[in-house]
């Protein structure tokens, strides 16, 4: 989906063929059929076979209380579906998850901006910066939570520098204070995933005419007026894929809070994700968890639906809708 | 059966994608056969150990060879399920025993080993109890495992503490010492919970019965009185306060500032672990010394409590059997536990030999006494979250975490298992 996503209009529609005689036109249709049989064959098998098959089937192992052994004979309807929703912790979860989707956009949105048009201008050392600030995004989730993991234990790494620079009276218990740990794993969400909103923006910035600048500096206008005016509603068709991009992540936000947390203390930090995981395979509850998974798809789901239909759709036209 | 459909299909993707054939033979006739082994010894030495002991094997048994694919822990979780619900299980696996055991049986695929094991399983006497269910033998353990208090011999002498606490009443006072001395006295992995459920069950333990603690796994409920004493207990524990600070957020085993880090740095005096400790603390510290600066002590008696104090926390590793190669699964078992094998397994120091012959063969100190700590128990407590059915299990530990958090009383915990029992979420 992202390639498709990132992927801006396509340049132009295919020029039709020449008309030619009714037989050879016939022949190319069916040639053409067949050269779409072929090559869009291998992909729709596995998607089908790996994303929409095993969707199908985890909605149906929801209906049923499962412990994954043997057949499914018990058969309750929509009780683990009731059983998520009423759950404090589930719900818990859900608010989490949007806690750290606002987040990210009203902060990793203004910070990456900035960053880019920071990092867009001629600056001595400028490769290195954009390098410095793309190699989290690099590092593996799992590498990245381990080192966090042991820089935030008290007296650690984090701890020692705030005492070092003289602000010992910040220290706190990072991931063991129940009403700060949320907030401390958006602290090393933003540290990974920042770089990828720079180069994403970055790259939009390049398609930033330098002409229309250079008009609008000639007009009078002060770079902040060129940037608030010119340039930043150029850049919109990314902010906005960025934001998809920002959100879908936080709805699934699973492997830095897995390995940080397990979602605790008691629960201060549990994701939809890591419940599911904590509920279906830690307790072996395969038919509870697939109903978790069946809810953080269709979130995940309609929120995509509708923010194509109504944030992505110019950007997009062509793209993912049909030439007009 | 309808309900087999999708799987089916899955697992005919999966060998078109993996392009295997699956080594025919059938259930119990004789013949050569290949035994897909997973087991969970993905470091060394294990590892070499167990592909060695499977070499070893296969030239006295031409018959039978192995695939071995050893596999993380956690992988067993989610990877044993979707096998034996498959039809390519492995034919010898990771079995921890006890309520996962039980959970596992539904699949029809765990094979009963009663009778191929009646000429071994003598010498293992109660240690194979946890691989049993209804009278029958689903596995057998090779290593057991036991938790009690590891300290450090030498903070211990420097915070004036003589003799190591054999009543809560002289580990609170230890305690008191240790702070005073300017050491954490105790390091708990909170943030991995199940180091919190060690002493809860330590605390019912102490409080109640070995025939209260029997039926309470029997019957995955706790209400007998007795567990919620126990709760309170760990609450006036709890209320001395004897852990580092932020112990909700730290690990058991990562890193230097983790529990078993902190013990083996200096930073703290105790943590109540398995025996697999000693080897954890080692590769956490530069401090070549460690093995011998630490030593260990079973968890105290609780005063007032009709518990025996002799009887231990633990469980063990295990296999289990599938039904395809039953037989000579079963006869590769009883390798396992034969001297020669539990003589190698001793030495490793990885756990405690299920057979007097490989206890003999313990050369570690501690490993000694624990091991004698083991022979002398009346019970071997499983942990309560292998014991019970494993959604009852994990819902208690939850919940101890939680209580270890501040969140819920005594009571929040012995309702959470008749509650996960009955479907609860």
């Amino acid at each position: 989906m992202m390639s498709a996503a990132i992927t801006t209009r396509p340049p132009t529609a295919p020029v039709p063929h020449a008309p030619a005689a009714g037989g050879t036109r016939r022949r190319s249709r069916l040639r053409q059929r067949l050269e779409l049989a072929f090559l869009l064959t291998p992909a729709l098998v596995l998607f089908i076979g790996f994303v929409l098959i095993p969707i199908g089937v985890a909605g149906y192992y929801s209906l049923y209380s499962w412990n994954g052994f043997g057949p499914l004979t018990d058969f309750v309807g929509l009780d683990n579906y009731v059983a998520a929703f009423s759950g404090d912790v589930f719900q818990g979860a859900i608010g989490h998850n949007l806690i750290i989707a606002t987040l990210s956009i009203v902060v990793q949105l203004p910070l990456s901006i900035g960053l880019a048009l920071l990092l867009n201008r001629k600056l001595r050392g400028r490769t290195f910066l954009r390098m410095v600030v793309f190699a989290p995004y690099v590092l593996s989730e799992a590498v990245t939570a381990v080192i966090w993991l042991l820089m935030l234990q008290p007296g650690g790494f984090i701890d020692e520098i705030l005492r070092g620079v003289g602000l010992g009276g910040f220290v706190q218990l990072w991931l063991a204070d129940q009403s700060l740990v949320l907030y401390t794993l958006f602290v090393v969400i933003t540290w990974k995933y920042i770089g990828f909103g720079v180069i994403l923006l970055l790259a939009g910035l390049q398609g930033v005419p330098p002409e229309l600048r250079e008009a609008a500096a000639l007009d009078g206008a002060s770079a902040w007026q060129t940037t608030r005016h010119v340039v930043l509603p150029l850049l919109g068709p990314t902010i906005r894929i960025w934001v998809f991009l920002s959100v879908i992540g936080s709805l699934q936000l699973f492997d830095l809070v897995w390995i940080m947390t397990l979602g605790g203390p008691a629960n201060a930090s549990t994701t939809m994700a890591t419940y599911l995981v904590d509920h279906g395979f830690k307790r072996y509850e395969f038919g509870f968890g697939s109903a978790v998974a069946v809810i953080l798809f269709i979130i995940c789901f309609l929120f995509a639906l509708v923010y194509q239909r109504f944030a992505l759709r110019r950007d997009t036209q062509g793209a993912l809708t049909g030439v007009r | 059966m309808r309900s087999r459909k999708p799987l089916a299909l899955f697992a005919a993707a999966a060998f078109v994608l993996a392009g295997c054939g699956g080594g025919g033979g059938d259930a119990s006739t004789e013949g050569p056969v290949t035994l897909t082994w997973w087991h969970n010894r993905t470091t060394e030495p294990m590892k070499s150990k167990w592909q060695q002991i499977a070499d070893d094997f296969h030239k006295t048994h031409p018959n039978t060879s192995f695939t071995i694919e050893p596999l993380q822990n956690e992988q067993f979780q989610t990877k044993v399920p979707l096998a034996l619900q498959g039809n390519t299980p492995p034919d010898l696996f990771q079995q921890w025993g006890g309520g996962a055991l039980a959970d596992q049986l539904k699949s029809g695929k765990l094979a009963d080993i009663t009778q191929a094991s009646s000429g071994w399983i003598g010498p293992l006497a109660k240690n194979a109890d946890g691989w049993k269910t209804g009278g029958k033998q689903y596995g057998a353990p090779y290593l057991m495992h036991a938790v009690g208090f590891w300290y450090r011999k030498d903070i211990f002498a420097t915070a004036g503490i003589t003799s190591t606490p054999t009543t809560v009443d002289e580990l609170n006072a230890a305690v008191t010492k240790l702070k005073t001395a300017g050491v954490v006295p105790i390091a708990l992995g909170g943030k991995d919970r199940w180091p919190d459920a060690f002493y809860w069950a330590y605390f019912a333990v102490r409080q109640c019965s070995v025939d209260t603690l029997k039926k309470a796994v029997e019957k995955t409920e706790l209400t007998d009185p007795c567990f919620l004493k126990a709760g309170e207990n760990l609450k006036s524990f709890l209320d001395t306060k004897p852990f580092q600070d932020g112990f909700v957020g730290t690990p058991a085993q990562q890193g230097a500032g983790s529990s078993a880090g902190l013990v083996a740095n200096g930073k703290a005096a105790m943590e109540l672990q398995g025996d697999w400790n000693p080897d954890v603390m080692q590769a956490l510290t530069e401090d070549k010394e460690i093995g011998s600066k630490i030593g260990w002590f079973p968890f105290p008696s609780v005063p007032g409590g009709q518990g025996d104090p002799s009887v231990l926390l633990g469980g063990g590793d295990g296999f289990s059997c599938t039904t395809r190669a039953a037989k000579a699964c079963a006869e590769f078992l009883g390798h396992l536990v034969g001297d020669d094998v539990q003589k190698i397994l001793a030495e490793t120091n990885s756990g405690l030999p299920v057979t007097p012959a490989g206890v003999s063969a313990l050369k570690s100190e501690p490993h000694k006494q624990i091991a004698e700590a083991m022979t002398k128990a009346s019970y071997l407590q499983f942990y309560f979250d292998t014991a019970f059915p494993t959604k009852v299990g994990q819902a208690l530990n939850d919940t101890i975490a939680n209580f270890f958090a501040g969140q819920g009383g005594p009571d929040t915990i012995v309702k959470s298992v008749s509650e996960a029992a009955a479907g609860n979420k």
